[in-house]
């Protein structure tokens, strides 16, 4: 098993910057998509959601609000997940949210594995 | 005893083996604190004494008004007695002259007070709960120790044998000897830490009796309710009752009130969808949902607060769309914090009544638990009146996994309904 760790990119553009759906609908795809990879045991961290407005310091002392990188996407958050080989990894990258609104993926496999794990360690067994 | 009376208990009118089961974990607390948690066998000894002696003067004499203040009584006279013959052997108290006139100055006032007993038992909580004793011998102890349970009956809950269960207690013991476990309150910066171990165990003895593999209905019924008590005693002290505490003890409570919708009948279990929901216990359920509702303050949310919020969702007769999308809301939640194969079997579950049948089919392929009898249950669950061949495969499935006879009977019915 090795950890990877996927990039949500989401693209700078009017018509697709907000989701084209009210905002609980959105959130409640997000949960059960990560519910989904957290149910077959896959999810590592559940990383960090990156606001949308923030600055970027450039050399030079310069500082913009953005955009943040000179490209027409950007960096909406990222997770680690645990899977046997990329192509798997590249498998439970599948139903993310973000391509419904035209984002991407980026599965990148991590270099170092320091991330502190989901602790797995419940007993519980109330079933109904 | 009914299951709906965790609080009623106190009040004096048990049988004679629940008056002993419940006194002795107060009177070996007590004891125990008093000569110190190594000379714990002592205080057992004491205590089953003070018993033999009970039992014989009661058969001749009946039952006094106040038959635990009789107990109390005759426990203090014979703890009194045995510290001075066993102030002989401890070379320490008769080497430093004034600490033993101290000592013994503190043995003739100790009572069974109301608050003594729970301070003993909130530091025999902390103690049995210590980090140096392995996860299954704490279960153990605090079984005996706590809940009163006999060697018998902690075989029988476990089902293991006499053997077993006597040498792990034994080791246990020595444990706490060796590793010179005190019997006091945590220190501050740990008493968080140390609650959270304190509570795991509470769930666990919980869990063992809601979902035991034994038969004996009394003694699972016993477990869930001592369970309830010792959370109860940590709401009575303002360190130690935290949110989590709370949420539980709501937890708990939202559990116990189906007891008797469950359990209809000796040696069977009526599943949750097939309950009278008029046995529900009203009375548990509110005051489950009087604990939420302490458990909802500070900002952390523990895997409490989510599994008592599923359950509350549970004690909700109608069946609506809010309901099942706030359970996989909080299945989802709870995977994140902990993941294990039925949390992710329930959430699959959750997401049929919340996204449909496809949806949910999609998803619980992709756990492949193909060693575990539910996951197959709930194949067979979402293939039924769709696809009834595929359906009946799968639970002959989970037929050849199941161990319980109780279970096997429950889903052969199953398969034959879809013939």
């Amino acid at each position: 098993m090795k950890d990877f760790v996927l990039l949500f990119r989401q693209p700078i553009t009017p018509e697709t910057a907000a989701p084209e759906m009210e905002a609980l609908a959105w959130l409640k795809k997000w949960d059960d998509w990560f519910g989904g990879i957290a149910a077959q045991g896959r999810l590592v961290n559940m990383g960090i959601r990156l606001a949308d407005q923030g600055h970027v310091l450039k050399a030079g002392g310069v500082i913009t609000d953005g955009p943040f990188v000179e490209i027409r996407e950007r960096l909406n958050g990222f997770i680690v997940i645990r899977a046997n080989n990329e192509e798997e990894a590249i498998t439970l990258a599948h139903g993310c949210p973000i391509l419904d609104i035209r984002g991407t993926v980026e599965i990148r496999p991590m270099a170092l594995n320091n991330i502190r794990t989901n602790p797995i360690l419940n007993e519980s067994r109330f079933t109904f | 005893m009914k299951a709906g009376s965790p609080f009623k208990m106190e009040q004096g009118k048990e049988t004679l083996s629940q008056l002993f089961h419940l006194e002795f974990s107060k009177m070996v607390a007590v004891i125990s604190k008093l000569f110190g948690l190594e000379h714990i066998e002592m205080a057992e000894d004491i205590v089953s004494e003070t018993f033999l002696l009970a039992l014989k003067t009661w058969e001749i004499k009946g039952m006094p008004a106040n038959p635990a203040a009789w107990l109390y009584s005759v426990a203090k006279n014979k703890t009194v007695d045995h510290f001075r013959r066993a102030k002989i052997f401890d070379r320490k108290i008769v080497r430093e002259l004034t600490i033993q006139q101290e000592k013994e100055a503190r043995i003739e006032d100790f009572e069974f007070s109301h608050q003594n007993i729970r301070d003993s038992q909130l530091q025999m909580l902390f103690a049995v709960c210590n980090p140096a004793i392995a996860s299954e011998a704490q279960i153990g102890l605090a079984l005996q120790i706590l809940c009163g349970f006999s060697i018998d009956e902690i075989a029988e809950a476990f089902l293991s044998n006499k053997e077993t269960v006597t040498k792990r207690l034994f080791r246990a013991k020595s444990k706490l000897r060796s590793e010179n476990v005190k019997m006091e309150f945590p220190p501050e910066n740990e008493i968080d830490s140390r609650l959270d171990n304190v509570l795991h165990v509470i769930y666990l003895l919980f869990s063992e009796g809601y979902y035991s593999k034994t038969q004996n209905q009394i003694l699972r019924k016993d477990l869930c309710l001592d369970a309830l008590r010792l959370g109860i005693i940590l709401t009575e002290y303002d360190k130690t009752n935290q949110p989590k505490t709370n949420a539980l003890l709501a937890l708990m409570c939202f559990h116990s009130s189906r007891f008797s919708a469950r359990e209809t009948a000796p040696d069977s279990v009526t599943l949750y969808e097939n309950q009278n929901k008029d046995l529900w216990d009203q009375d548990l359920i509110r005051r489950g949902l009087n604990f939420l509702h302490l458990s909802a303050w500070g900002d952390q949310v523990s895997s409490y607060h989510l599994e008592a919020r599923i359950a509350c969702w549970h004690c909700m007769k109608e069946d609506s769309m809010e309901k099942w999308e706030n359970i996989l809301y909080l299945y989802n939640q709870l995977l994140l914090v902990n993941y294990s194969p039925s949390v992710a079997l329930n959430r699959t579950f959750a997401l049929y009544k919340a996204n449909g049948r496809q949806a949910a089919i999609e998803e619980a392929e992709k756990l492949n638990l193909t060693n575990n009898h539910f996951y197959f249950l709930l194949l067979g669950e979402l293939y039924q009146n769709t696809d009834n061949d595929k359906a009946i495969s799968y639970l002959k499935k989970a037929f050849a996994l199941t161990r319980t006879q109780t279970e096997k009977e429950i889903i052969q019915r199953k398969i034959d309904s879809l013939k």
